[in-house]
């Protein structure tokens, strides 16, 4: 038994789950370190309250409100546990493209705006196309697909400065987000896209179910009641495993990650390098402004269209869901869906607690912090394991020798 | 063309002093990515240093008496203050750039999603709303440059050097240009500056002559922490009437896009400060903009969107970098962890 675990644990696969988990668990305690400190500074939160905000901040997801009594109660929540799958739908998706582009040796922090350039096409094509006329799915179709011709575009920016010009892609990327911001406003201030028939919502973009465009449900709604859930997570995770066989199974996959470990070994070896950066740039902006269609078709959620001051914080989320699945597409759907989890949990500590969301934004910055040196603690993982096979060999020759 | 001038200073100089940030950590070899969150992290903690400051009455009566003196020893205070906290706050991303030799990208990006966390954060606990502001009044009441304190009456003229450089302006603008010049003297002329520039350049070749790489790239991610900090508490107390909500909006990363612009050198940093300064004021008071004072608004009257404007600094960012990037150079080693090991 101890043979088969110590093998294990030697796989390298293992040690990198194992290192992603760490990082959890600090940036889970971190924040629940931060409830403690605050709570006790501040005199209105009692020691009651600080305990029900460190155990919401690790079981948040569990919580079903407060029992009659006023105590936190708990159980399978079957609306949180939806809401969570849906709001991990657009973060799976920023979390492949981010990790795709990061597989390739780009840093793609544009997800932000490819994810708003996704969710302008996407609103546009939907409640402008009459659904009387063409039917619903098929305007859901078009919508996807704009906004993944929308996302590449906009990621193809920075590939190409990057490519040509040879730009950080950094500095590109952050510079087409606000671009993007921009642009949004600009398109939808004015335009009859804004909701002028609910009484004090024209900051908003109607919802698409207006124009009868929404994901198809898949009977999820039904297993998760009362929650948004629908087919989109299904889809994504089906993008996941595309993107998974796409990096690790064909020739374009191989090319990509070759440019990516080293551009000029990869031109020697005759590798388009400039054609490959942009096309990772491209696929990577084509997943984001997906993550934003499957997120604003889903009929019933309202976009704010004055975003010029703001960047989305699902596009940057999708930041922390590659690393700590160390960019792998698989371990994507699991870190996106966790990413999902943390938000469910920053929410029910707003509604049940004196703390509020932001702690989950806390341990979401601890967990990157910890993930830049992953690689520290996968060394210090693999001492470990090495000292105890040193200590074993030797346990072994001396049992020889007193033979 | 006062209030162009005036409003132009107000954008640039945070601009210019948080790229100069930039220049210090790269030059040591380190590539600080996190000013944003820094000068997040600095403007919190500057305005709550003048709240606190102020519920506690230490300068209330310097206020009452009218001594404008005292108050921007005040204001001053606390620009050190924000600039302190940057400082232990940029020590995060030290720690993991020199120490561990983790990825600084990543590392980076950590900390510009932890400060507004934490901001927001502290700040929905302390006041119960998104934006913590001065406990009293308003930065204008108490901080300004007004006429007055120079002895000019209510309706007199300064004249045209006075009105834009002195009238209704903030110390802190200047005290950022001297520490600015005295700070790119210092990168250049002294041996501490030599040194910095040399564990950006070849660490190897510098340690070997006896340099102590870990301790310069410490001191230059450090003096970038203080001057991105104390970069934000300047922008929250000009540009955002002394109030911090957990944004910058984006000044930090146009403060990087300045620096590359700028080649890593103060001078020519300072010139495209002032040209993306320049551009931001025109997009934030476009509508209001008398350039000539004949009385005519003629950024409005062509007729272009505000969006338009608003979007000018960020394309003209991307398109002054196609143009440069033949010229561009950076510091040969920044990014990669010093490791002795590889000498």
């Amino acid at each position: 038994m101890k043979e088969i675990l110590s093998r294990w644990y030697a796989k390298d696969s293992v040690k990198k789950i194992l290192s992603s988990l760490i990082s959890i668990l600090i940036g889970l305690c971190v924040g629940a370190l931060l409830v403690l400190i605050t709570g006790i500074f501040k005199s209105t939160i009692s020691g009651k309250g600080i305990w029900e905000g460190i155990r919401i901040v690790f079981l948040g997801i569990l919580s079903t409100g407060r029992d009659a009594n006023g105590a936190l109660s708990w159980g399978l929540n079957a609306s949180n546990l939806g809401n969570m799958l849906f709001r991990a739908t657009p973060l799976i998706m920023t979390g492949l493209s981010v990790g795709v582009a990061y597989k390739t040796g780009l840093f793609n922090i544009g997800a932000p705006g490819q994810y708003l350039m996704g969710t302008m096409t996407s609103l546009a094509i939907a409640l402008s196309i009459p659904s009387e006329v063409v039917p619903a799915w098929l305007i859901w179709i078009i919508a996807v697909l704009g906004a993944a011709l929308a996302g590449a575009l906009w990621g193809a920016i920075p590939g190409i400065v990057k490519a040509f010009f040879n730009i950080n892609e950094v500095i590109a990327c952050i510079m087409t987000n606000w671009i993007a911001a921009n642009v949004v406003t600009w398109f939808f201030d004015g335009s009859g896209f804004c909701n002028v028939q609910e009484y004090g919502k024209t900051g908003y973009i109607y919802p698409t179910r207006y124009n009868n465009v929404a994901t198809v449900k898949l009977g999820l709604d039904k297993l998760f009641a009362g929650s948004q859930v629908n087919g989109g997570i299904i889809f994504a995770i089906l993008i996941a495993i595309g993107m998974y066989i796409l990096i690790n199974k064909t020739t374009l996959g191989y090319q990509l990650k070759a440019c990516g470990s080293n551009r000029n070994a990869a031109k020697y070896a005759g590798i388009k390098d400039r054609r490959n950066i942009i096309l990772s740039m491209a696929i990577s902006g084509a997943l984001a402004g997906v993550g934003a269609a499957l997120y604003w078709l889903s009929g019933n959620t309202e976009f704010v269209w004055s975003t010029y001051q703001a960047l989305p914080a699902v596009g940057f989320n999708g930041i922390p869901v590659a690393l700590l699945a160390l960019n792998n597409p698989i371990g994507v759907i699991f870190t996106g869906i966790f990413m999902a989890m943390l938000n469910i949990v920053g929410q029910q500590l707003t509604n049940l607690t004196a703390y509020n969301e932001y702690i989950s934004d806390v341990i979401i910055a601890i967990i990157v912090y910890m993930a830049a040196f992953s690689l520290v603690i996968r060394v210090w993982l693999e001492g470990k394991s090495k000292k105890k096979a040193i200590a074993e060999e030797s346990k072994e020759v001396t049992k020889k020798e007193e033979e | 063309m006062s209030t162009l001038i005036q409003q132009t200073l107000l954008y640039m100089v945070p601009l210019m002093i948080v790229a100069l940030a930039g220049v210090f950590a790269e030059r040591s070899g380190v590539i600080n990515l996190a000013l944003e969150g820094i000068m997040i992290f600095g403007a919190f903690t500057g305005v709550l240093f003048v709240n606190l400051v102020q519920q506690a009455g230490w300068f209330t009566p310097a206020k009452e008496s009218g001594n404008w003196v005292a108050l921007q020893g005040f204001e001053i205070l606390a620009m050190l203050f924000a600039g302190i906290m940057g400082m232990l706050f940029s020590l995060l991303l030290a720690f993991a750039a020199i120490n561990l030799k983790a990825d600084q990208t990543i590392g980076g990006t950590a900390l510009n999603m932890l400060a507004p966390a934490i901001v927001l954060f502290i700040v929905r606990i302390v006041a119960n709303q998104n934006v913590i502001a001065m406990a009293d009044g308003d930065a204008a009441s108490w901080f300004m440059l007004k006429k007055s304190m120079f002895g000019y009456g209510r309706n007199e003229d300064m004249g045209f050097f006075g009105m834009t450089f002195l009238n209704k302006t903030y110390i802190a603008t200047y005290v950022c240009i001297l520490i600015y010049i005295i700070l790119s003297i210092i990168l250049y002329t002294t041996k501490f500056g030599l040194r910095l520039r040399s564990c950006g350049e070849n660490p190897q070749a510098a340690d070997s002559l006896g340099i102590n790489v870990y301790k310069m790239r410490y001191s230059g991610v450090m003096i970038s922490g203080f001057l991105a900090g104390m970069g934000g508490f300047v922008f929250a107390l000009t540009a955002a009437n002394c109030t911090a909500n957990g944004d910058v909006a984006g000044f930090g990363f146009l403060a990087l896009a300045v620096m590359i612009f700028g080649n890593w050198k103060p001078l020519n940093i300072a010139g495209g400060a002032f040209i993306f300064g320049l551009f931001k004021c025109i997009a934030a008071c476009y509508s209001t903009l008398d350039i000539n004072g004949d009385g005519k608004y003629w950024l409005v009257d062509i007729g272009i969107s505000v969006h338009v404007y608003r979007m000018l600094p960020y394309i003209i960012t991307l398109l002054v970098l196609v143009f440069t990037s033949k010229q561009s150079r950076a510091p040969k080693a920044e990014g990669i962890p010093y490791d002795k090991g590889q000498r």
